[in-house]
């Protein structure tokens, strides 16, 4: 058993592709919720563009909202949309697994934890919607 | 430096999750496509230029970037497996991200000064 030094102590270093995760639909699915931080990302670059143009005035405002509704930036928005909820619906459901709340001693059930945070999510949008809509 | 970094993510998602949805539905597409009756700049302006409605914006808008920074290094480590070229990486994303935060400080803060001016 004399096998050279080089050889026996080179790394052992598995080939992988960059394109692993289309192999399985489960690992698509990672990668599309990791994905999701591009449109979250997006998501802010846009509303500051609506601010922006909110300060600066009328025409800007108008300007803005027609470029708002071009055929592209709704079809990238549509997909913004879509991202985000993949996002927030993931995130909800990992909640539990990521908080251990006690009370009285007694751990409060999984189901209780993403049930308070879906609760919070109708209460956000919610209020969100009333804030911009009632006049 | 590494635990702040994950915390930063968890709030942001947290934020992003609760605050964006309904933001992107109402501002990228009910508002432009006239879904709803248009609230018009003064009524929209006099909203997001409220110091309060701004300083909560700035937090949704930082910590939305800090989560975006944390997840995506991330999608290029594993999903791309670039993990070789973490340094340039981790100083690109989150420079952006501070960047970005900034921004967001000067456009709110004009949208404040626009109202009360």
């Amino acid at each position: 058993m004399s096998e050279p030094a080089q050889q026996t102590q080179r790394p052992y270093r598995p080939e992988i592709s960059r394109l692993w995760w289309l192999r399985r639909r489960s690992y698509v699915f990672f990668v599309l919720r990791e994905l999701s931080s591009i449109f979250v990302a997006w998501s802010v670059v846009f509303l500051l563009l609506l601010v922006r143009a909110l300060a600066q005035g009328e025409a800007q405002f108008r300007a803005f909202l027609d470029w708002a509704a071009g055929p592209w930036v709704v079809a990238l928005d549509v997909l913004t949309l879509a991202f985000l909820v993949l996002h927030a619906v993931t995130w909800f459901n990992l909640t539990p697994a990521a908080t251990v709340v006690k009370l009285r001693g007694r751990r409060v059930p999984p189901r209780a934890i993403a049930g308070g945070a879906y609760a919070a999510w109708v209460a956000v949008t919610a209020l969100v919607v009333v804030l911009v809509v009632t006049r | 430096m590494e635990p702040v970094l994950w915390l930063l993510f968890s709030a942001g998602g947290v934020v992003s999750a609760l605050f964006l949805p309904v933001l992107v539905f109402l501002f990228a597409l009910a508002v432009p496509l006239g879904w709803i009756e248009e609230p018009g700049r003064d009524r929209l302006l006099g909203l997001l230029g409220h110091p309060l409605t701004a300083l909560v914006l700035l937090g949704i808008c930082v910590l939305s970037l800090l989560h975006w920074a944390q997840r995506f290094r991330y999608t290029l480590f594993d999903g791309l497996r670039l993990k070789a070229h973490e340094r340039p990486i981790n100083v690109g994303v989150y420079a952006l991200a501070l960047l970005g935060s900034a921004a967001a400080a000067v456009v709110l803060w004009q949208a404040v000064a626009a109202r009360s001016g």
